[in-house]
């Protein structure tokens, strides 16, 4: 079996398709074992791993201590809110002093798009990046693809659209650079303040009509509005937003399709996408939840075997 | 890949199953408390070769068959630069208070046998475990495992290797031993 081309998981930009496809086979076996009734195997029990979340995060967090629990591997946690990185310490020697606690494997969140590449190269351990700034979040866009898979086949030629504040998310950047390299056609749609000028480069289309976006698509992935980042107004108000970009039932009821509805969370009810279409049945919203744990199991376990 | 020398010809292989059910059915009558345990992926060919024939020796159409991977449970996980790449795991049924067979191609370490019983273990709480096996080689245990029923006994060298190929995956039935891996 071949491994994983690389050390460290940093960004989709980085990995191959044959990565990718290696992390789903694998991610299979992990999903039937998490539908087990003792859900735990012991291939990391010699392995320490550090979640070191400078970024508010539930989600992502919890679903990496499960996978590293059900991998039998040690963790220890750490949020930057309760730690000396509020006494002016650096990324580097707050993570070196981790690591010598003889640490294995890093995950980290981090505000600064790039913190995990500055730390994949100047420490030993593994460094799997669970979302950096606006930049990448490599895992949530491999549970995504996973998800897509699970639901419609082989993604080649499927089309999917990712909705809303693009320019803010790094699921969005994430999610284009697998898609594509899965060989699905992306088109990405919100409002012209939210789309970066230079995502038309990146081989996707871009559209600003909600509507006829839907009508394309097979799959719409609907993210959030990122309220914490909005430095600027970059649209009037969250209800004008909702009338012009959000996703409700009676839209996907006037499709002559059945699409999936997928949302990375958290999900803010009644802005990007109304409670009727979240919780409908076309939505694999908590499907997407559950097949993170086996993606970030597969994540860790072929990351582990690298050393 | 060299050629490796015939241990088992085709005609003796299927001798060979043939005596193991037989052996099976005396020990165990219609197999109605037992369920049989195939390891991936070595093990697997030969528990389904043998739950077929049991069906049709003793008409029990019932006998429980699982496939347990180990691959998650091994010891040598990153001992070495190979990748463990895991397989298909079926299970259906918990193994609480049943007879455990449990079936692989080549018992050699006795490591895989020591993983497999790891994986057991989540699986409930069986009343006995029993090893069924082709192959014994018989000098080369890590592990004070031993077979419980066997099809050939070989005694060769440590660096040595016996492949059991099949009918079905490498178009016949026979046991080859090679002076070396690869």
């Amino acid at each position: 079996m071949s491994s994983l081309s690389t050390r460290h998981l940093i960004g989709i930009k980085n990995i191959t398709e044959a990565d990718i496809q290696l992390i789903f086979e694998t991610a299979d076996n992990f999903k039937e074992l998490i539908n087990r009734p003792i859900k735990k195997v012991p291939s990391l029990r010699d392995i320490t791993v550090a979640n070191i979340f400078f970024e508010s995060s539930t989600r992502t967090r919890v679903s990496f201590e499960l996978a590293e629990k059900r991998l039998s591997a040690d963790t220890v946690n750490f949020a930057a809110s309760s730690s000396s990185v509020s006494k002016g310490e650096t990324l580097l020697d707050t993570v070196n002093n981790i690591l010598a606690m003889k640490v294995d494997m890093v995950v980290m969140r981090h505000p600064a798009p790039g913190a995990c590449v500055y730390l994949a190269d100047r420490i030993p351990a593994n460094v799997v990046n669970a979302g950096d700034g606006t930049h990448e979040h490599p895992t949530q866009a491999l549970l995504d693809a996973f998800s897509i898979r699970e639901q419609l086949g082989d993604l080649a030629g499927k089309k999917i659209a990712i909705i809303g504040d693009i320019l803010h998310s790094r699921v969005a950047l994430s999610n284009v650079f697998c898609l594509l390299k899965l060989g699905a056609k992306v088109r990405v749609c919100g409002p012209p303040t939210l789309i970066p000028k230079y995502y038309g480069d990146l081989g996707v289309e871009v559209s600003h009509d909600i509507m006829d976006t839907l009508r394309w698509c097979d799959v719409a992935n609907v993210l959030r509005i990122q309220l914490e980042r909005q430095d600027i107004k970059y649209f009037p108000s969250l209800r004008e937003y909702h009338q012009y970009y959000g996703v409700t039932k009676s839209m996907l009821e006037s499709l002559d399709k059945e699409i999936v509805v997928m949302h990375p969370g958290p999900i803010n009810r009644g802005v990007e996408i109304s409670s009727d279409a979240a919780d409908s049945k076309q939505s694999i919203i908590l499907q997407q939840v559950e097949n993170g744990v086996a993606v970030r199991m597969a994540v860790l376990y072929l990351l582990a075997s690298k050393g | 890949m060299q050629n490796g020398k015939v241990l088992l010809s085709p005609q003796r292989f299927e001798l060979t199953i043939e005596r193991i059910c037989h052996q099976l059915i005396e020990d165990w009558g219609d197999f109605s408390d037992v369920c049989f345990v195939g390891i991936q992926m070595g093990g697997v060919p030969l528990g389904n070769r043998i739950v077929e024939r049991l069906k049709v020796l003793t008409g029990n159409e019932q006998i429980l068959y699982g496939k347990l991977d180990i691959t998650f449970y091994r010891d040598d996980f990153r001992l070495n630069n190979k990748q463990l790449a895991p397989h298909p795991n079926e299970m259906n049924f918990t193994v609480a208070d049943r007879n455990v067979l449990l079936i692989d191609d080549v018992l050699y370490t006795g490591r895989t046998i020591q993983a497999a019983l790891s994986a057991l273990q989540h699986y409930g709480r069986p009343k006995t475990v029993e090893l069924i096996t082709l192959v014994d080689r018989r000098f080369n245990r890590h592990l004070p495992i031993q077979a419980d029923y066997t099809g050939m006994v070989v005694d060769a060298l440590d660096e040595a290797y016996v492949k059991v190929r099949w009918q079905e995956i490498h178009g016949t039935d026979e046991i080859l031993l090679f002076d070396k891996k690869n």
